[in-house]
């Protein structure tokens, strides 16, 4: 059983408790420099990657723009290759399909490549609500699993978590739900990596429903991808007998050599490999050979909702490589945990309120403000996601969906500060209070500001004054 | 030439120096610099706070000022990406056609200073001389949103008596960002000590930075530290003379 993002506080809250915590700051911020640094150096050896980032974008932005066509192409192909197909509006659609199907087949217990859709649907939890354990496969998904913890990456779940922290984990938890640890394990690598190994392979063995999520989806041949690094996404997609994939529907790509692109900036972007260990493809059933029955769940929970946002929709475009979080200063600080989301860092404060929308969550809307806007994200996004512009945008509909009632007082002082800086005069009005303001704010000393640093001296003259008495003119 | 120093809100009330500096160097470089006492401010605190209705007059009176310029000189990346990339979304939203129109015009012809030391005016050598060990610190906006590059580097190196020292993870952010230093600020002075510390390795006396925003924040985590490190604007430095130097012993 995993824990749950809901109920999370907004978050500046949850960001000053993350702060306090020593070892989560030094294990943040040794993996995020060392990806990083991993990353800079296999990027700078591709010589068109700018032009690979703007292939990657036209590609993403011509399917958003005829998802409906693609969609309906692609489950064509998925039938005529023996697949079933569902659409799911929302989470609780998606979930019930893939409960359905395990109950159909007797399932207590199900293998899972690791998937953030179906993260974001929270399917684990609701499968546990039928009966049915979900086993999550991936290293780093099994450790969050083990620990009754929370994902704090998109793509290294268990960031937040150094060896020994590991160690004592399998130690403590492995025996529960299958296979122990050894009584003598070590935190060295191949050690964990070992009983971890033994640990799985007995469910993958056991297991007769997997579940996936798809990282592409190839509308011309109703081909389903996925991309990892371990291998042990590829045992679920062949060992067991029934297989139940749930694909946002923003994964649609028209053909396969649309993924030439993809395979280039996907790895180098978020392991910082030249390529991936694994590729799995699969296009419905093959007699014989892997699962002989095929479902997959075509999922929307809110991507329509990003796609009709003008600005935000560019955040569809996303291919789950997390390189914004290992360049975001605010991540790196903070970890995941304090964005309230399995989708966190830069890519999350704008996805989340982009699949929600804005004014129904206090701890959605606060999430557009959980970025210094230093566009590091953008820069280093594989298909050129302007985050920064999206997070301004966003901004802009939370404070308009809070509009109307009782103004709080950032809004007052922003409409009185409109006033006064929409002219000279009135801002040299203004000035003449801004000193003795700032004497005041430093003898005071409680403002969110002079918690941490000081404030700067006021000046004696302001420049306009100044300039008026030298130049004697304005 | 008609040429228009765009002050900042931020520099006018609260760094005149730097503003008294922006233009002594620029009439030295033979620029005829005005200031016109309409302007105010460039927008960015609404429009990055998501205030888009209220950013809407402060853009109308900015456009208003500076429109009848050939170009406008601002010692802020940050202003000057605003004006360049948010003007457009502010004027858009306003639903009036003639001042995004207006605004479109005008938003080329706004400079960030290195920008239209380098670019413009065509120099690198401005005949500073400023003594002392100096670092500096690329502020995001003019990085990222401006492209400055390294121009602002360029310009320090050609100032007599600098020694110029290379901050390491220079190009990451301050933790400044506005109103983020205080909706968020725990997160902010974390980043920002992180920069304080990697300031502090380089042993140089002094922070430069082409953005008083950022400065200020930087500035008021090493006084808290006590480090003894000054942050000088990029103007600050850039107008001293061998003359000013004189003067002062």
């Amino acid at each position: 059983m995993t824990g749950t993002f809901l109920g999370m506080p907004p978050f500046p809250e949850a960001a000053r408790r993350a702060l306090e915590d020593g070892t989560l700051r030094a294990n943040l911020d040794h993996a995020t420099s060392t990806i990083r640094a991993k990353r800079d150096a296999v990027v700078a050896e591709v010589e068109d990657w700018e032009e690979l980032r703007l292939a990657g974008a036209a590609i993403k932005d011509d399917v958003l723009l005829r998802l409906d066509e693609h969609l309906l192409t692609l489950e064509t192909s998925l039938r005529a290759a023996g697949a079933v197909v569902h659409w799911a509006r929302d989470a609780d659609e998606a979930c019930r399909v893939v409960a359905e199907v395990a109950k159909a087949h007797g399932a207590h217990e199900v293998v899972k490549v690791k998937s953030m859709a179906t993260q974001e649907i929270g399917l684990n939890e609701a499968l546990a609500a039928e009966g049915i354990d979900a086993w999550e496969t991936d290293l780093a998904e099994l450790i969050v699993q083990l620990g009754d913890d929370l994902p704090s990456h998109i793509l290294v779940p268990a960031i937040h978590r150094n060896r020994s922290e590991v160690r004592d984990l399998f130690r403590s938890a492995m025996g529960e739900s299958g296979v122990p640890a050894p009584d003598d394990l070590t935190d060295d690598p191949a050690r964990l990596a070992e009983a971890a190994r033994l640990h799985l392979r007995e469910k993958f063995l056991r297991a007769k429903v997997a579940v996936s999520g798809a990282n592409f989806a190839v509308a011309d041949t109703g081909t389903l991808v996925v991309v990892e690094s371990e291998g042990n996404g590829r045992m679920c997609l062949t060992l067991p007998e029934v297989l139940v994939s749930v694909v946002g529907v923003e994964k649609v790509v028209p053909s396969w050599q649309d993924l030439e692109v993809f395979f280039q900036l996907l790895p180098r972007s978020s392991t910082g490999e030249r390529m991936n260990p694994y590729t799995s493809t699969w296009t419905g059933i093959h007699t014989g050979d892997g699962p002989q029955e095929v479902h997959v769940v075509l999922l929307d929970n809110g991507r329509t909702r990003a796609l009709a946002d003008e600005v935000g929709r560019q955040a569809l475009r996303c291919i789950r490589c997390s390189a914004c979080l290992n360049v975001c200063p605010v991540y790196e600080r903070t970890g995941g945990h304090a964005y309230g989301s399995v989708y966190p860092g830069p890519i999350g404060a704008i996805l989340n309120p982009l699949l929600v929308g804005p004014g129904a969550d206090r701890q959605v809307d606060s999430l557009p403000y959980a970025s210094t806007l230093c566009g590091a994200c953008y820069e280093a996004c594989p298909v050129r996601i302007d985050i920064p512009s999206v997070l301004v945008d966003l901004r802009a509909q939370v404070v308009d969906a809070h509009r109307g009632g009782l103004p709080g007082p950032e809004a007052v002082a922003m409409k009185a500060a409109s006033r006064v800086l929409a002219s000279g005069r009135l801002l040299a009005l203004a000035e003449r209070l801004t000193t003795p303001v700032l004497r005041i704010a430093r003898y005071v000393g409680a403002s969110a500001w002079t918690r941490g640093r000081e404030l700067p001296a006021a000046p004696a003259e302001t420049f306009r004054t100044w300039w008026r008495r030298k130049e004697g003119t304005s | 030439m008609r040429v228009a120093l765009s002050v900042t809100c931020m520099n006018d009330a609260l760094f005149p120096e730097t503003g008294r500096n922006t233009a002594k160097l620029l009439r030295r470089l033979g620029v005829d610099v005005e200031f016109p006492a309409g302007q105010a401010c460039c927008a960015q605190p609404m429009v990055n706070t998501g205030y888009l209705a209220e950013a809407v007059p402060v853009l109308r009176n900015f456009v208003r000022t500076f429109e009848e310029y050939d170009a406008v000189v601002t010692p802020s990346g940050s202003c000057a990406g605003s004006v360049r990339h948010q003007h457009a979304i502010v004027a858009r939203r306003s639903g009036d056609a003639a001042l995004a129109h207006r605004s479109a015009e005008l938003a080329p012809r706004v400079y960030e200073l290195s920008e239209f030391l380098v670019d413009v005016l065509g120099v690198t050598d401005v005949g500073a001389t400023f003594p002392g060990t100096v670092t500096y610190h690329p502020t995001c906006h003019a990085l990222r949103m401006l492209g400055t590059a390294d121009r602002p580097v360029q310009l320090l190196r050609e100032v007599r008596g600098l020694r110029l020292v290379e901050l390491l993870e220079a190009t990451e952010c301050c933790g400044f960002g506005g109103t983020f230093a205080m909706k968020n600020a725990a997160t902010s002075v974390a980043i920002g000590e992180d920069k304080v510390r990697n300031v502090l390795a380089t042993g140089a006396q002094v922070l430069v930075a082409g953005d008083r925003s950022c400065l200020t924040h930087i500035g008021g985590l090493l006084s808290r530290a006590r480090a003894g490190v000054r942050v000088m604007h990029l103007a600050d430095v850039l107008a001293r003379t061998e003359a000013d130097l004189e003067a002062a012993s």
